[in-house]
């Protein structure tokens, strides 16, 4: 871990000038991921900014009758919160899915959005990643990739992004409010958060340099059966081979997403409209433009097959 | 959470002293470095104040900020009940209590704590005074070399609050009910604590048995 | 005392305390965490500096520079470890590749500079300030590429062919035969302590404290690493969190904390970073199993055959496993070979139950096959080919083998009568399968030492250099001297792991339970009669009872012995021919219920039960928990483990504890073990066998079998994951 300076924040704003300062700082919150990264050299600032005390960490009710999550509420919190388990229970369980009850503990809602994959090779430095070394190659094509994106993928970046709160969040079309070092406020939406790799995989989110996240919003409630699988190879505290977030409606119709599958949690609107033809439909347009590897093609099956089950599951 | 004085974080020490200084407090020497020919990083190389509870003793220390807590809590306080099994979060040994919850203190930095109450597996027990949770663990042999153990315990003890605090896990069938305190509740909810000797069973059965005297 | 006679009736024999099920006598400590393991020895070296190792970045070549400036000028930067540096060093007998490389480098991570620093995070930051200038060199790290090439290999114990009968003829004439391939991965020992020591220098003199499971072993290879006298190093490891085989040998955590402190003029202390255990250390080598087995049409075996193929560094040993092969089931013609590929993957060498561990994983899938060509219950099969004496010269007993009773008792506890064929059970969303096995492991006992002291207060202290790695040696060490000397067991103080003992047998090869013990035995017979004769008793009739010698009308209480001075005695158990005699062996049967996910393959234990027969268990309560993590350890070994090879660069790629999955909880079910009444006299006075190793031989193919009886999928290629699953499952209605 390279030396840096540390500093504590006191509100977005002051944080945000923190930033614009340093603009080789980094904003700490549950430090789960970074710190863990920071270990490994694969993350280096000379800064941090510690956020923890911004008193981000509530869950209020939006007008619009969704809810406004703080970027701080831990991963616990929210998935433990009264309304999100009873409006938002796609939501619940896919946190619940992820990670160890003592990193659900500490990670934060923006820090869970904003993980760096586990690729194996990113986290090798003496390995090509783009990611970590642009312009150096992506070892885990052609290597051991049976956990690699199958779908959205490039020449320089076979990543998948880990998340399995981000696959929910998606599939309940949450929005992300920034604030930016200068100070000014944006919304974005979680579909347009994350980047495919394309020829810069180490460019993950449209977030500028500096912009901090304060909240992710969701929309009013939309009912329906909503369900999370995840697939993985052992029992618990494992990353996803594949996981889908469904929220399926009476008449059938419905969202997805997937996740272990892409650079990004994977939804298109095209495969959406095909739900209440089934799974096969479904599996069909999410992975029209697939390339997987020897490795990791048992994943189209794979999902296909736990779509199947959660369509069953949700029609009772 | 309290914010210390703008000075004392933008404060860059440098603490002069000869490296075979004996620790003194709570401060170790370890941590003292020389101030002769530093090349220019070592400026960045400043050592931070930061004062918490821990065991019920309050601390007070000087660390370089990429000291983990849980660094700072074996080797800045000897206390090495704490377990470092990968330092990457991917095991559970280092697990401790921050504030009632159960968290792994490897992948916190300590500075990033003024104030808080930190609860070590040495905080529960002692030899002679064991916790019902050791006490149990000891009976059903729910360890075997022991390395995990101390993070094991620290988090059975913040399971069953959990449980008992309503918060869902990944097995919960009904999320809108109170979690019931079941085998694979409890397998689960441990899941963040890897026992390589393998002593889940038995572990499970500690757990159960110290559930079951509390109701 | 020599031990070459079956045992008779002896003081072990009261089972007051030896055989009891008490708790083991560290839990305390470990249960509060002031059990100090050996990177935590603050009380004995407070000044220590922290060391982090550097790996290679190469699989195999050599350094061309090493520019350690920067470094070197880092903040609290100490002392810089090389082989450049480092001055003339050995390599251990027990270590394949050198434990400090350059300029040649033998493979991935291999350690080639330490520093040390004032902290940890100094340390850390310097190490990644060191830059490599590295020559790659072309490697070999295909095992099933180098198939063709490899060569017959043997061990100490086990010769590379071994040949009864004229086997090709009669597995060609068998009227039905199998004849299967199964491959095992690398794995690795993930052990929660990583490899971890403290080194101190006083003048010529070293003090260690390492993680380690053999110290008289790791006593020699430090001296012969360091090439210093043996008796200028003081070893210790009274605390091991967990080897697994993985610390049978010291590992550069070992040697680069000695030659950092001897350059830092200060103690050292080294942790090996998780990240670097998986390239640095040792594992178990992937194995290419060939099994065939012919039979008559009623299920008795007429031929056996089992090839094995691993890759190990040059002058490495081949995974042992056709072991069992040899001794397991009957059958007239025989044949078994070993053949070892030179890889330059890292060095491969014993983990828990090596060569038996992957051998039952592929024999043991083998026999089910075989039962279902043959139309037989699997359980049967294994009955109808049992032994009672070694298959490769039948004038040679077993001394002791309850295999069919471990089979039928285990079939009747599981309800393995309610098995069905294969897709037909369900429940929910889960299709259940029933799967069994037999387990097998060999029972060598090694010579073992221990020191007996009994003060005036009448405390007996037991002295051995013999390591407690989870295993409960201090515990049935504890029960054996109270049991010997009539004491009850807070009377019986025991110190382990430190090179000033006698040397024991240490933990590994699950020879260490009944070998230790039977030193500690040795030991106290001797001091037995040390303590008659002190009190002046007649030996024939003096008893040890309750605190007291009594001998005739008189009882003396046992440390009034001691009043002139301590008594201080020491003896060994040495072994005799009787392990060459009679077949000295462990069995057992497992049993496995698994639900296997209908749409996504995902297999979930649901029950497990091992019935065991290992001679007298020495401590139930113990002995069960090594049964339970070997079953572990095997689900593990089923289902997930595996070390995934790089073949482009030469590595294990899946090297932490996130991408190398070892089962947690919620894949472990509740486990249950029945131990066996059995007694075996030809073992040791202890009439005791092993455990630590025996639950891990046999139980993944146990699982294997139970997901063909859910499935109707055989796999032959473990772990046995979804993907090897998923594209034969039909989609669920």
């Amino acid at each position: 871990m390279k030396p840096f300076t540390y500093e504590r924040a006191g509100s977005p704003a002051e944080a945000a000038a923190a930033a614009a300062r340093r603009p080789e700082a980094k904003f700490i919150a549950g430090g789960t991921n970074l710190l863990d990264l920071m270990k490994l050299q694969i993350e280096t600032p000379a800064h941090l900014i510690d956020v923890n005390g911004l008193k981000l960490d509530t869950i209020e009710p939006t007008q619009e009758g969704g809810l406004r999550i703080g970027a701080l509420v831990r991963n616990t919190d929210l998935a433990a919160d009264e309304r999100v388990r009873r409006d938002y229970g796609v939501l619940s369980r896919a946190l619940l899915a992820g990670a160890s009850g003592q990193l659900r503990n500490r990670a934060t809602t923006a820090g869970n959005l904003l993980q760096r994959t586990r690729c194996p090779y990113f986290y090798d430095t003496n390995m090509a990643c783009n990611k970590r070394r642009p312009g150096s190659g992506c070892s885990a094509i052609g290597g051991i990739n049976r956990q690699h994106a199958v779908v959205g993928a490039s020449e320089a970046c076979i990543a998948t992004h880990p998340s399995d709160m981000a696959v929910a969040m998606r599939v309940l079309d949450a929005s992300i409010e920034t604030v930016k070092p200068q100070g000014a406020t944006r919304t974005i939406s979680i579909a347009e958060l994350h980047r495919l790799p394309g020829d810069t995989p180490n460019v993950e989110t449209v977030l500028e340099a500096g912009e901090l996240i304060t909240a992710v919003t969701l929309p009013r409630p939309v009912g329906g059966s909503q369900q999370y699988r995840k697939v993985r190879d052992r029992a618990s505290y494992a990353f996803a081979l594949v996981s889908v977030a469904a929220i399926v409606q009476p008449d059938g119709s419905g969202r997805v997403a997937l996740g272990g599958v892409a650079h990004k949690p994977w939804r298109l609107d095209a495969a959406d409209a095909e739900m209440p033809r089934g799974a096969k439909a479904v599996a069909g347009k999410l992975f029209a433009d697939a390339k997987p590897t020897e490795h990791n093609a048992f994943k189209l099956p794979l999902a296909e097959r736990a779509l199947a089950s959660v369509l069953a599951d949700a029609r009772g | 959470m309290a914010s210390p004085p703008q000075q004392e974080l933008r404060r860059r020490s440098m603490i002069a002293a000869a490296a075979t200084t004996a620790a003194i407090g709570t401060v170790p020497a370890a941590l003292a470095q020389s101030s002769a020919e530093t090349p220019p990083e070592a400026a960045k190389a400043t050592t931070l104040k930061v004062s918490f509870t821990v065991n019920g003793k309050p601390r007070d220390l000087e660390l370089d900020p990429r000291t983990t807590l849980l660094d700072a809590l074996r080797e800045g306080m000897n206390l090495t009940g704490t377990k470092k099994g990968c330092d990457h979060g991917q095991c559970g040994a280092c697990t401790v209590l921050l504030d009632g919850r159960r968290i792994n203190s490897c992948l916190t930095l300590a500075v990033m704590h003024p104030g808080a109450d930190i609860t070590t597996v040495e905080g529960l027990g002692t030899p002679d005074r064991l916790h019902p949770m050791q006490a149990a663990f000891v009976k059903h042999d729910g360890y075997q070399c022991g390395y995990c153990t101390p993070g094991q315990i620290c988090s059975a003890v913040a399971v069953l609050a959990e449980i008992e605090a309503g918060i869902p896990s990944h097995v919960t069938t009904d999320l809108n009910a109170k979690p019931q305190l079941t085998g694979a509740e409890l397998r689960e909810r441990m899941s963040g604590n890897i026992c390589r000797c393998g002593a889940y069973s038995n572990i499970v059965d500690a757990i159960t048995e110290v559930a079951g005297s509390k109701a | 005392m020599k031990f070459d006679t079956p045992a008779t009736t002896n003081p072990i024999d009261q089972l007051k305390v030896v055989g009891q099920p008490v708790d083991r006598i560290d839990g305390r400590f470990k249960t509060t965490g002031t059990a100090p393991y050996a990177y935590e020895r603050h009380d004995a070296a407070p000044d220590a500096a922290y060391g982090h190792v550097l790996g290679a970045a190469i699989a195999k070549g050599r350094i061309q520079s090493m520019d350690l400036a920067a470094a070197k000028a880092a903040p609290g930067v100490l002392a810089i470890v090389t082989a450049e540096n480092a001055g003339k060093l050995g390599k251990g007998e027990y270590n394949t590749a050198r434990l400090l490389g350059g300029p040649e480098i033998q493979h991935y991570h291999q350690a080639i500079a330490l520093v040390v620093a004032e902290t940890f995070e100094q340390a850390r930051h310097a190490a990644g300030l060191i830059k490599v200038e590295y020559a790659p060199a072309k490697g070999a790290y295909d095992l099933a590429a180098s198939r063709d090439k490899a060569k017959p290999a043997g061990t100490d114990d086990e010769p590379a062919d071994s040949s009864v009968g004229d086997f090709d003829g009669a597995f060609g004439a068998a009227p039905v035969k199998l004849d299967a391939t199964y491959t095992t991965p690398d794995q690795a020992h993930a052990m929660m302590e990583p490899h971890a020591s403290t080194a101190a220098w006083n003048g010529d003199k070293l003090s260690l404290w390492t993680s380690n499971q053999m110290i008289a072993w790791s006593v020699g290879d430090m001296a012969k690493t360091l090439g210093i006298a043996k008796d200028r190093i003081h070893l210790m490891s009274p605390y091991v969190g967990g080897g697994f085989g993985g610390k049978l040998w010291v590992r550069a955590d070992a040697l680069l904390a000695a030659l950092g402190a001897r350059a830092a003029r200060r103690p050292v202390k080294v942790a090996l970073q998780r990240p670097l255990m998986f390239n640095n250390t040792t594992h178990r080598p992937a194995t290419i199993q060939r099994l065939r087995i012919g039979a008559t049409r009623d299920g008795t075996i007429t031929a056996i055959g089992h090839d094995s193929w691993s890759g190990d560094l040059p002058d490495g040993k081949p995974e042992t496993a056709v072991l069992q092969t040899r001794l397991l089931y009957a059958g007239a013609n025989r044949l078994t070979r070993l053949r070892l590929s030179e890889l330059d993957l890292p060095e491969g060498n014993s983990m828990r139950a090596p060569g038996e561990a992957p051998g039952m994983m592929a024999l043991e899938i083998a026999m089910d096959e075989m039962a279902e060509k043959l139309g037989l219950d699997p359980v049967e099969f294994r009955i109808r080919n049992d032994t009672q004496v070694d298959p490769e010269s039948p004038k040679r007993k077993f001394s002791q083998r309850q295999l069919t009773e471990c089979l039928r008792t285990g079939a009747e506890k599981f309800g393995w009568a309610a098995r069905r064929k294969p897709m037909q059970a369900r429940d929910g969303r889960w299709l259940v399968g029933l799967g069994m096995a037999a387990a097998y492991r060999g029972a060598p006992v090694m010579k073992s030492a221990a020191r007996v002291r009994l003060d005036a207060r009448g405390i007996v202290t037991v002295e051995t250099d013999m390591t407690d790695i989870g295993t409960g040696s201090y515990t049935i060490i504890a029960q054996t001297a109270a049991e010997m000397m009539g004491l009850p067991l807070q009377k019986v103080v025991v110190r382990l792991g430190d090179s000033t003992f006698p040397v024991s047998a240490g933990s590994g090869g699950q020879f260490g339970a009944n070998s230790s013990t039977a030193g500690v035995y040795a030991a106290c017979v001797k001091l037995r009669e040390a303590v008659v004769k002190k009190l002046g008793l007649n030996a024939a009739d003096a008893q040890f009872v309750d605190g007291e010698v009594r001998s005739g009308s008189r009882a003396i209480a046992l440390g009034d012995a001691a009043k002139g001075g301590e008594l201080v005695v020491e003896d060994a158990i040495e072994f005799g021919d009787l392990a060459k005699k009679y077949q000295q062996s462990t069995f057992g049967a497992h049993f496995v219920e698994v639900g296997v996910d209908a749409a996504t393959a995902e297999v979930r234990l649901r029950r497990m039960l091992v019935v065991c027969a290992a001679g007298r268990i020495l401590n139930p309560k113990s002995a069960r928990s090594q049964v339970i993590g070997s079953m572990t350890m095997g689900a593990g070994a089923a289902l997930m483990e595996e070390l995934a090879i790089d073949a482009r660069h030469g590595f294990f790629v899946n090297h932490d504890l996130a991408h190398y999955e070892v089962p947690v909880h919620a894949d472990i079910p509740h486990q249950e073990v029945i131990f066996l009444d059995e007694t075996d006299p030809m073992s040791s006075p202890m009439k005791a066998k092993g455990v630590g190793e025996l639950g891990i031989c046999g139980v993944a193919a146990a699982i294997a079998n139970a997901i063909h009886n859910a499935t109707g999928i055989r796999v032959r290629d473990y772990p046995i994951t979804l993907d090897k699953l998923l594209k034969d499952m039909p989609l669920p209605a």
